[in-house]
């Protein structure tokens, strides 16, 4: 470890950093032009062509407002708890890998520039347990605000994260284990390697389904197929840990002015507002990362053994902002779409239909997997 | 599967839109400073005074708007005509008139109670001011002038529309004073944004031959007497 691995490190951070920010920026605005759409209007046009601008016309409307504390206010935590929320949603992304890596020789040495800014070998454990820090932002907000509508909001934070979390770990624990079968020895919870077992297709089966094999072997190897349960459960969980609508109940408008971020104001209410954007797009990385191959998609190779390493990662990266993309579109769509639930909804939901569901996914598919293993107890 | 079937229909509701907006004619808003839509006929936007071809002023001093204003932002105070100069055909004239429009709640009710069709209103709604005071109309603003434009409080505005200031409501156009519509466009009432008497609109289907009618009473809409007027 030299100084040419230290500054690798500071430039991945801060590509991350910078990449979170342009794509907080566009997709606040992306939303507010789809959401426009769908209801037949406009959107902002007056900052930038067709408003492009509209966000960094507010940001800066932020930057500069007053900041209102509320009398009653814990202070010190009614202060920590948007940079809590903007932090654990800076750290969720640091896991996730957003393009191919290439090597490249500095210093003397050849080291590999990965796109990611760090790669644990616990990230799917990192990642549950940093969502889980960041629901502590929102009730703490809640909370120290002195305030009874955001400390309602708090109190339903609480009960949503406890529910969803639990959905959500189930349904990555099946995921995680199906991997660690079939790559016996892998590192099977970072997600570098995540995507690299997702790499390449399906191969050709043997037997009476052997006349498919045109089109198997042509379908990527991505997780989905073999896991379709544990995504819907993780997909649904996800919109619910970053407080969307349909699960927006922790800031409904309509009930609690705005949940826990009602008496925030000016830079702190933008971070709230940040720390959900950038949510959203993690959590749709990372179920494109877990689910359907990250930034793997074809030609990379061929790309990279004609061309040059660095234009297979460009457009790898492309392949993944598409994917990603086709997600948040997902999540603005379903925005525009759903009322709220009710409150016992939410927890039917949570209880009674995700968390049984994992469990049953779960039981089912280590009987699967051992069966595979191990043959039948009987034979 | 019910459940799910209603989640797609509702994201099929959206979809549609989206696509309808994006690609086809889905869109109904505009980019309003930039393009102004064409108001409907019977809009209540801000209240004119109007005159008659002589140049007198029609109201009268009467109060029956302020009377009538339930949001009691008229305040109207009559004064003898001057026997040299009459100021209106009547015996006062509205010597102060004042319109709060922060009050206002453009009911129109105030041009429905004029005897003399001396209120009306227009099709301007951009008034928005940044202190109270300009928010009170007086009769510098509310009076037309003579060659029947209408004042402006800020004409340089960016948002001053002129034209829409002189485009009257047609709703009292339209109908008889009280409001009956068997009276439909029989010259009871001319009021219109500016100077001097208009003939009515026909008939509120736009219609001509809706002016002939039978009332209840067997008369025919030929045989009915206009209103008088004072
Ligand atoms: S429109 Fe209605 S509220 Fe406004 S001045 Fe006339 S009567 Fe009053
Ligand atoms: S505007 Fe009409 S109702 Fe009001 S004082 Fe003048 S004449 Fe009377």
């Amino acid at each position: 470890m030299d100084w040419w691995d230290v500054l690798l490190v500071v430039v991945r951070v801060v590509g991350v950093f910078a990449l979170l920010m342009t794509v907080t920026v566009l997709l606040v605005w992306i939303e507010r032009k789809l959401v426009a759409d769908m209801q037949n209007r406009l959107g902002p046009m007056r900052a930038g062509p067709h408003g492009v601008l509209q966000t960094v016309a507010d940001g800066l409307k932020l930057f500069f407002k007053e900041q209102i504390t509320p009398a009653k206010s814990e202070f010190l935590i009614y202060m920590l708890a948007p940079a809590l929320s903007v932090i654990t949603a800076f750290l969720m992304f640091l896991v996730v890998p957003f393009a191919r890596p290439f090597d490249i020789t500095l210093g003397g040495q050849v080291r590999s520039f990965t796109f990611q800014a760090m790669d644990l070998n616990i990230s799917v454990l990192y990642v549950l347990a940093i969502s889980s820090i960041a629901v502590y932002a929102v009730v703490l907000a809640g909370w120290s605000s002195g305030s009874k509508y955001p400390l309602l909001g708090g109190v339903r934070a609480t009960a949503q994260a406890i529910s969803y979390e639990a959905a959500m770990g189930l349904s990555l624990v099946a995921l995680i284990m199906f991997i660690a079968v079939q790559n016996r020895g892998g590192d099977v919870m970072s997600m570098a390697s995540i995507v690299d077992f997702q790499a390449g297709t399906y191969g050709a089966t043997e037997g009476f389904l052997s006349f498919l094999n045109p089109i198997i072997t042509r379908v990527p190897k991505w997780f989905i197929l073999p896991q379709v349960i544990p995504f819907i459960i993780f997909a649904t969980a996800g919109v619910a840990e970053t407080n969307r609508a349909p699960f927006d109940l922790v800031e409904a408008e309509q009930e609690l002015v705005a949940g826990f971020h009602t008496e925030y104001s000016g830079m702190r209410f933008a971070m709230f507002f940040l720390a959900e954007y950038i949510n959203m797009f993690t959590m749709s990385a990372l179920m494109v990362t877990l689910f359907f191959g990250g930034w793997g998609g074809p030609f990379l190779d061929t790309i990279a053994l004609n061309v040059g390493p660095w234009l297979a990662s460009v457009v790898s990266f492309g392949y993944f902002m598409a994917k990603v993309f086709v997600f948040l579109f997902l999540f603005i769509w379903i925005r525009a779409s759903f009322p709220r639930l009710r409150y016992d909804q939410l927890m039917d939901l949570g209880w009674k239909r995700l968390i049984p569901g994992a469990l049953l996914w779960l039981v089912a598919s280590s009987l699967a997997l051992a069966i595979r293993q191990f043959g039948l107890p009987w034979t | 599967m019910g459940i799910i079937g209603d989640l797609v229909k509702g994201m099929g509701v959206t979809g549609r839109q989206m696509i309808a907006t994006i690609f086809g004619d889905g869109m109904i808003t505009t980019e309003y400073p930039k393009a102004f839509r064409e108001k409907p006929e019977r809009f209540h936007g801000r209240h004119v005074l109007n005159r008659y071809e002589d140049g007198m002023e029609k109201c009268i001093g009467c109060e029956l708007c302020a009377g009538a204003c339930p949001a009691r932002c008229i305040y109207v105070r009559g004064k003898e005509n001057p026997a040299d100069a009459p100021v209106s055909p009547g015996e006062r004239f509205g010597f102060v008139y004042e319109i709060n429009m922060l009050r206002c709640i453009f009911c129109a009710l105030c041009v429905e109670a004029c005897p003399t069709e001396a209120i009306t209103m227009t099709h301007l709604f951009e008034m928005s001011t940044t202190n109270r005071e300009d928010a009170i109309y007086t009769k510098t603003e509310l009076l037309i002038n003579e060659d029947g434009s209408a004042n402006h409080m800020f004409p340089d505005d960016r948002l001053a529309n002129l034209p829409e200031l002189l485009k009257a409501d047609g709703w009292m156009r339209a109908t008889a004073p009280q409001g009956r519509v068997e009276y439909e466009g029989i010259p009871g009432w001319t009021p219109s944004a500016g100077v001097g008497l208009r003939p009515p609109e026909v008939g509120q289907s736009g219609d001509a031959a809706a002016r002939d009618f039978t009332l209840p009473d067997g008369t025919t809409s030929l045989e009915v007497e206009p209103d008088e007027e004072e």
